[in-house]
């Protein structure tokens, strides 16, 4: 929240939802330097679609490359980390988190914090739509001499949730158990698998009312640039009960922004939609760009990019393996493109936008494949004013900022400009 | 009453200034160069000259182009977008679609009939299909780049020109040239190359007549031509396309200095624009 509502008897939660996941994340980088000491086991996987409840029914530890990725850009250390992949012979065109990771690697694998990161046990690679995940961890696995099962995940072509689709994923983490026991020494436990996906639910239901409350007006946070940190417990730490823990009290700081009708920026002036992951290593300016328009974001697709409960899913301990299959299936990168237009769509006329962002990402392909017929879409057929910006998630050189704030100046004007007249 | 509007472009910066009729006064040009503050005084200062008048006779200034928060005398700032829809739609009131190619830009702008922008695209981190584009050529080919125009109409055997990329085709003309191709069909091949990328730019936007061309690429004849012949219509050109930027600023700032005199609210953007300087 910014400074301007700084009243410490009015507002006894302010910044309750920054600090704590400060200090969870931070705790989750110590258990996983010191996971070799223990003999804890260690397994990498990817934020979409992640079967984070799986894992940890063998007590595995978690390691998320994009997130040490994105918290490498935040901190401004990707650019080094990209040129030490492309010394290496990776092209300036590959994903920049993968080089981020790949640098990383190559520089003594010491995380965004300064944490010495585990070497890996286990690679799991849930395709969820990004082939660059396949390649990404086939490189980790000829690197680390590890095993690398690939979880199969068919992708969404309709709105239907297909039982075969999810027989054929609930199918592959049967398999899979055997090779966890082997590593790790610890039978599967299935009632322990309940127990876990029992406290994935409850989070889920504490964080899909903190994205619906960005329907109040002004919305109580921002959507895209407040939720990436509100959403990382959600992903990394899904399934524990601090996870649960944290979204109690993160939910009383939007509470209480509700209840003073207070949220990011002094005076919300425009509620847009936000496509695409942010500029990682700019994040600060990019959000200033738009601040400095009373822009609020109300709902983003990036902050759904690893599993989406607002339209209704939740994990089930009743069903726990086939729960965990259809997270799989509706991530967001899972989506066909029509099915993610359209839920933007869905999005601006639910949470009041009155226009769509999207900031495509230059090494992104999964991300920014048919964005601009996604633009097309909103702009000519559901007449929804919508601004198309490029730069990237982790290559701090692909971030021109003098370009990006004319697109944004040039946009926001002529909004506020129609909005003068129709008045 | 006097007005001025001043556009600090990548390349040329560009001012004009208008009575309070929307007559023309005076205009002020140059490049831009290293200094953008300076650029900015002193294209104003040539307006004024110009018209032989005083920076205190001037009501209100407003900056445009990528230099507009150098434009420091100036008290409200509008992007290039919204000043090239503005200036257009006020010389060819017809106006709905904009081409508006410049030094290191190329701009589709979709405005409905009261001038104001719809929808917009602009060209990508890449010089191709720009100003530069065609300097780039000027360049290897040794002609100044005001003749360039003139000299592409007089091929009948246009080359294709396949390169998208401002620094390789340098080579690729140089290729052209040792393998003793005529200048003029190599220039009306750059043209063409040109005028693809930015009709299907305009495509992004929707093409929609009329079809106003602006910007400092506009004065080049082989490029209307070119344009006209992919669009398959004619399109408007004024006498004043590379001032339109500057034109629109000086509309919006008159609209604003009357707004002011009338004692009424402005009803356009550069009120609230101010305060974000």
């Amino acid at each position: 929240m910014d400074q301007h509502h700084t009243d410490e008897q009015k507002f006894r939660f302010q910044g309750t939802g920054r600090d704590l996941q400060k200090k969870l994340l931070t705790g989750w980088y110590d258990r996983l330097e010191s996971a070799a000491d223990d003999g804890r086991k260690v397994a990498y996987l990817f934020v979409p679609g992640n079967v984070a409840e799986f894992l940890r029914v063998f007590d595995f530890e978690l390691v998320f490359p994009e997130v040490n990725a994105l918290q490498c850009g935040v901190r401004k250390i990707s650019g080094d980390l990209i040129l030490k992949a492309e010394d290496i012979g990776y092209s300036p065109d590959v994903c920049g988190y993968v080089k981020n990771d790949i640098g990383m690697m190559l520089a003594g694998n010491t995380g965004p914090s300064g944490h010495k990161l585990p070497k890996p046990d286990l690679l799991l690679c849930t395709y969820c739509g990004c082939t660059t995940f396949i390649k990404w961890f086939e490189a980790l696995a000829h690197f680390y001499d590890v095993p690398l099962v690939m979880l199969d995940v068919p992708y969404m072509r309709s709105g239907e949730l297909g039982k075969d689709d999810r027989d054929y994923i609930t199918a592959q983490l049967k398999e899979l158990i055997p090779l966890c026991e082997k590593i790790t020494g610890k039978k599967f436990d299935h009632d322990k698998l309940k127990t876990i996906v029992g406290h994935s639910r409850e989070a889920e239901e504490i964080w899909v009312q903190m994205l619906h409350a960005a329907k109040h007006r002004p919305s109580p946070f921002d959507a895209y640039f407040e939720a990436v940190f509100f959403m990382a417990p959600i992903y990394v730490l899904r399934g524990l009960p601090e996870c649960t823990g944290y979204y109690r009290e993160a939910m009383k700081e939007i509470d209480e922004r509700i209840e003073h009708g207070v949220g990011p920026i002094p005076e919300e002036k425009v509620r847009v939609v936000i496509e695409g992951p942010p500029p990682w290593p700019h994040f600060r300016a990019f959000w200033e760009m738009l601040k400095k328009w009373g822009v609020c974001s109300v709902a983003s697709s990036y902050s759904k990019v690893g599993g989406f409960w607002d339209h209704g899913f939740r994990h089930d301990p009743d069903r726990p393996l086939e729960s965990i299959a259809e997270y799989c299936l509706t991530c967001y990168t899972n989506l066909s493109l029509p099915m993610r237009t359209d839920l933007l769509r869905k999005y601006a006329e639910e949470y009041s936008a009155d226009a769509i962002l999207i900031h495509s990402v230059k090494s992104c392909r999964s991300f920014s494949v048919g964005q601009a017929d996604m633009r097309d879409q909103f702009t000519r057929v559901w007449d929804i004013p919508t601004l198309l910006v490029e730069s990237d998630l982790a290559d701090p050189r692909y971030f021109q900022a003098a370009q990006l704030r004319n697109r944004i100046d040039a946009f926001f004007e002529s909004l506020e400009h129609k909005r003068l007249v129709q008045a | 009453m006097l007005v001025a509007g001043v556009d600090v472009g990548s390349t040329q910066t560009k001012a004009v200034i208008l009575n309070e009729n929307s007559e023309i006064v005076s205009r002020g040009i140059l490049n831009t160069g290293a200094n953008v503050v300076k650029a900015a005084e002193k294209a104003f200062q040539a307006a004024r000259s110009a018209a032989g008048v005083e920076e205190w006779e001037i009501t209100s200034i407003a900056g445009t182009g990528y230099g507009r928060y150098k434009v420091h005398f100036g008290d409200i700032q509008i992007t290039e977008i919204s000043c090239h829809a503005r200036g257009a739609s006020f010389c060819f009131p017809g106006t709905r679609t904009i081409l508006d190619i410049g030094g290191q830009d190329t701009k589709g702008i979709h405005i409905n009939e009261k001038g104001e922008v719809v929808d917009f695209c602009m060209n990508d981190k890449c010089a191709a299909g720009t100003g530069r584009f065609l300097a780039a050529a000027a360049d290897v080919m040794s002609i100044p780049l005001d003749d360039l125009g003139g000299v592409a109409l007089q091929s009948d055997n246009p080359l294709r020109i396949t390169n998208v990329c401002t620094v390789f085709v340098e080579t690729e003309i140089m290729n052209h040239l040792s393998r003793g191709k005529k200048g003029e069909d190599i220039l009306s091949g750059v043209h063409q190359s040109i005028a693809g990328r930015s009709v299907s730019l305009l495509r992004r936007v929707g093409i929609v007549p009329e079809i106003t061309f602006t910007g400092g690429v506009s004065k080049n004849i082989g490029m209307v031509k070119a344009l006209e012949e992919k669009l398959g219509s004619t399109i408007n050109v004024s006498d004043d396309s590379q001032y339109m930027g500057a034109l629109g600023a000086a509309i919006f700032a008159l609209e604003r200095a009357k707004a002011r005199h009338d004692g009424q609210e402005a009803g356009a953007p550069e009120a609230t624009i101010k305060e974000r300087k």
